[in-house]
Parts: structure tokens; sequence; C-alpha cells
């Protein structure tokens, strides 16, 4: 299961957790097993046509998805995906 | 009967070369060493540029490192053009360099043709006090430290993230540092702000500031913009700057920012907090990606709280503002490998620091434009940001 880190903006959707697992085979996988534990990420991960929002950066390990394979990209048992808004405070 | 002084010295000056201030102008940078003979004091009122200092005194001992060819083009100056003459003669004598000419008329010649001089910044005593930890550092040294007094740094706020690194750059002698904030001192900022002071309570934020840089380091130029950064006057005012601090509140600034800044070829060092987590990178226009390559559009309003709505760490902003003033000091000092095309993101309560790549969109649709294709009409000209944000959220 492919270690998944939640940040601060979406803990509340998560019920506090700052790290979830989640099982799948590729990205977009992990993250619908995710919306599927935690219903309140769903609206704030995907658009209505069940892409990822385009304010939703999300990174394997160090990577983009988007310069890798987008939803499609495979990930490993010990891969993490770090997903990451914009934050504006200053 | 010895010959007397003047007479030597006529005698060397007949036999060795002269060339025009001409043509040394010419040739300036075309393979030609061009030494400076005189005393310290006089290179440092000013000198032909990238000529070498090599003082008379220490020609025999230095001469080497400057001109390592014994058959390169070397050509000497002086005042007037009789110590670079003697200089000549001991280099071509005694030491068996084959091409050396002495400049007719040294540095004053130079000036009166009106040819360009540089000025160095000579760090005075005082200054060598204060400054004494960076100029032991080799990677900054007097060099670096030069820079930094002759930088010049946009703050953008003088709040959680300005406050830190306005102390840090001031302290470091950022030679002039621009503050941009129309916000006044509340009690509330005092929590993480700490450039400000309670009794400067109701003070505009841009005057405080002045005030604790003044304090700490008279060197700073302090240029005060009591205003919020607009369509209206964002080309105005980071125009000439060398390096822009980010550490504003919103990201309507920071999108306008982003274009502006990219459109002037300014590399932006960039920071954002919130609760117990910031991120940083260093957005260097054309180097590497700009904030719309990491986040083409901004989130909606429940995904982007602000601190003020939500909360933030004190020592947060200290932490990330630090890293900012780090940055900076390695851009203007060329020190190191900046943070671009990387993003940090540090975790305050895990103590978790985390490194992100970020890219270069080539799609991207402001950095992937050639600055030089764009007109000079459309510089300086935005779509409505408020409503950009508004619209994404």
């Amino acid at each position: 299961m492919a270690l998944i880190r939640i940040p601060p903006v979406l803990r509340a959707s998560t019920g506090g957790e700052k790290e979830v697992r989640a099982d799948g085979a590729d990205v977009g996988a992990i993250l619908h097993a995710l919306a599927a534990e935690h219903p309140d990420t769903d609206a704030q991960l995907f658009g209505p046509d069940g892409s990822l929002n385009r304010y939703v950066n999300v990174y394997l390990n160090d990577e983009d998805v988007r310069v890798l394979g987008g939803l499609e990209t495979s990930v490993g048992e010990d891969d993490v995906l770090v997903i990451l808004p914009a934050m504006a405070g200053g | 009967m010895s010959p007397s002084g003047a007479e030597v010295i006529r005698q060397i000056r007949s036999q060795v070369p002269e060339v025009d201030p001409a043509e040394v102008s010419e040739h300036l940078g075309n393979g030609v060493t061009v030494i400076d003979v005189r005393e310290s004091e006089e290179w440092d009122r000013g000198h032909i540029p990238g000529a070498t200092h090599v003082p008379r005194g220490y020609l025999e001992s230095r001469i080497e490192a400057a001109a390592p060819d014994r058959d390169q083009r070397v050509v000497l100056y002086c005042a007037s053009g009789q110590r670079s003459a003697l200089a000549a003669h001991t280099l071509t004598d005694l030491l068996g360099y084959t091409d050396v000419a002495s400049m007719t008329g040294g540095i004053t010649l130079w000036k009166d043709r009106g040819y360009k001089v540089d000025v160095p910044v000579v760090l005075s005593k005082e200054q060598k006090d204060r400054y004494g930890r960076h100029l032991l550092l080799p990677e900054i040294g007097a060099e670096g430290q030069t820079k930094l007094l002759e930088s010049k740094v946009l703050l953008l706020g003088a709040g959680g993230l300005g406050s830190p690194t306005a102390l840090y750059l001031a302290a470091a002698g950022v030679g002039t540092l621009g503050i941009v904030d129309d916000d006044t001192v509340d009690l509330s900022n005092l929590q993480r702000q700490v450039i400000h002071t309670t009794d400067r309570v109701g003070v505009p934020k841009v005057d405080s500031a002045e005030q604790a840089i003044h304090a700490l380091n008279p060197d700073v130029d302090v240029v005060k913009y009591q205003t919020r950064l607009d369509a209206s006057n964002i080309m105005e005012i980071i125009e000439g700057y060398d390096v822009i601090v980010d550490g504003v509140d919103n990201f309507p600034t920071r999108y306008l920012l982003n274009d502006a800044s990219v459109r002037l070829d300014i590399p932006v060092v960039s920071a954002s907090i919130l609760g117990f987590d910031g991120q940083l990178s260093v957005f260097k226009p054309h180097d590497g990606p700009c904030y719309r390559c990491l986040y083409p559009v901004p989130p909606p309003a429940e995904l982007a709280p602000s601190c003020g709505a939500n909360g933030v760490l004190g020592v947060l902003p200290g932490t990330m503002g630090l890293l900012q003033a780090t940055e900076v000091v390695k851009l203007v000092t060329g020190a190191g490998e900046p943070l671009v095309g990387r993003l940090l993101l540090y975790e305050a309560l895990g103590a978790t620091f985390t490194e992100l790549k970020v890219r270069r969109d080539p799609e991207c649709p402001i950095c992937s434009i050639d600055p030089s294709e764009i007109a000079d009409e459309e510089m300086g000209v935005f779509p409505d940001y408020e409503a950009f944000c508004a619209a994404a959220g």
C-alpha cells in the first residue's frame, strides 16, 4: 500500500490524519481509494469529469505526476504520494 | 658620474613602447591584459574596467598571476605614464615579457578622453568590522559583500515572512531594501512580525520596518511603498530591483507578481505559510519554472484559508523567512545552488523537510513566451486577477 501525505487543508476530510495508506496500481486508483475511504476528499481532488483538479498538485515521491503519466502513473508498494495545495499565507 | 634619476626615467621612457588610450579602449576585453600599477588608494578611486591591479611595489611577485604567459600583450598604466613606463621596463628587461607597452598619459588622459572608469565600493573600517564574519567566508568575501552592498532587494510585505527577511538582509548589508506594505502594525501581528514593536502599534508597517532596519544597520537605504501592489503600479515598483522577496498573503498578488517578474526577468524568492506548514522556492525567469508552472490555477477558497482564518505558528514565518533571506544572499553573491526548480516543504510539527522537483511547463502562458517578443504596450497589462482567482474559487 502506498503512503499518501495529506496537506493541512485536507486533513479535516481525513479525520485529522496526516498520512494515510491506500491500495491501487496507479495514481488514479490510489486517489480514488482515498476518496472512497474519505468521501469529503473526492470533490476536492476530482472534477465532475473524474479528472484531477488543476489546482491539485500530486507528486509521486519527488516528481509531479503531470510530467509522469498523470493518473495512469504506476505506483509501487513503497512509493509516497504527496498531495500539495498552493498556499498564499505570508 | 651616475646619471640623475630624472635622466634614467627619461631614458627608460624613450625605450618603452607607448599606446594611446584610444587603442587600449578599442582592445579592452580582446585578450589584452591591462595592468594598473598604482597604489591601492589610487585604484580604489577609479580604474579602467577589466584592469588587474598589480601595484608597482609588488610587480615582480604578482605579475605572473595576472599575466602568466610572457608572450601575451600586456599594457600597463599609472596616473600619468611614468610609473607604468618603469614597470614596463622591469617586465621586459628583468622578467622576459616580450610584448609590453605603457599607456600614454595614464588614467588622467584616459579620463580626459571620457572613457569609462570603474569605481569600486570600498569597505570602510567600520564596514570591515561589521561584515567581518562574511569577509572570512571564501564564498562571500569582500567581493560578495560588495555585491550585497550594491544590491537592491524588494520585499513584498513587512509581515510574517517580510519581518525576519528584512532584518537579516539589513544585517547582511543589502544596500537597498524596498518594502511594499499598506498596512499598519496591529497587536495581533507581534506574535510573529518581529521587526515591529509594541510601542509602534498603529504605525504604518513600512515606517516601523524602516526604524528597525536603520537601528540595525545605517548602511541600508530603505525605499518605502505604503501601497498595495496591483496591476496599475507593479511594473513601476518592481523595475530595477535585483531580487524580489514574495511574502504576500493572497493569490491574486502572487500571480500578478509572477507575470510581471517574468516579463522583467527578475528572480523571485517565494515562500508561503499556513498553520505549521511552509513552502519555499526560487522562481528565476527562464532559468527555471515560474509560479504558474508550479500552480497553473489558484485553489478554491475552501482549500486556501488565510493565516488570519486558520492560524499560524509564530515561529514558522521566521523559519521560512530566513530560508528566503538565505536564498536572496545566494542569488546576489552567486554562492551555492539556489532553490531553482525545487520546492522545499517544511512541516514544523513533524520537523520534516521534503524536497520536490518543479518543472518548467512548456505550455506555460507566461514563461514559455520570449520576453523580447512581448510588445512594449503589453508590458504591465494584466487581466483582472481578483476576478481570475475568484472565478477559480
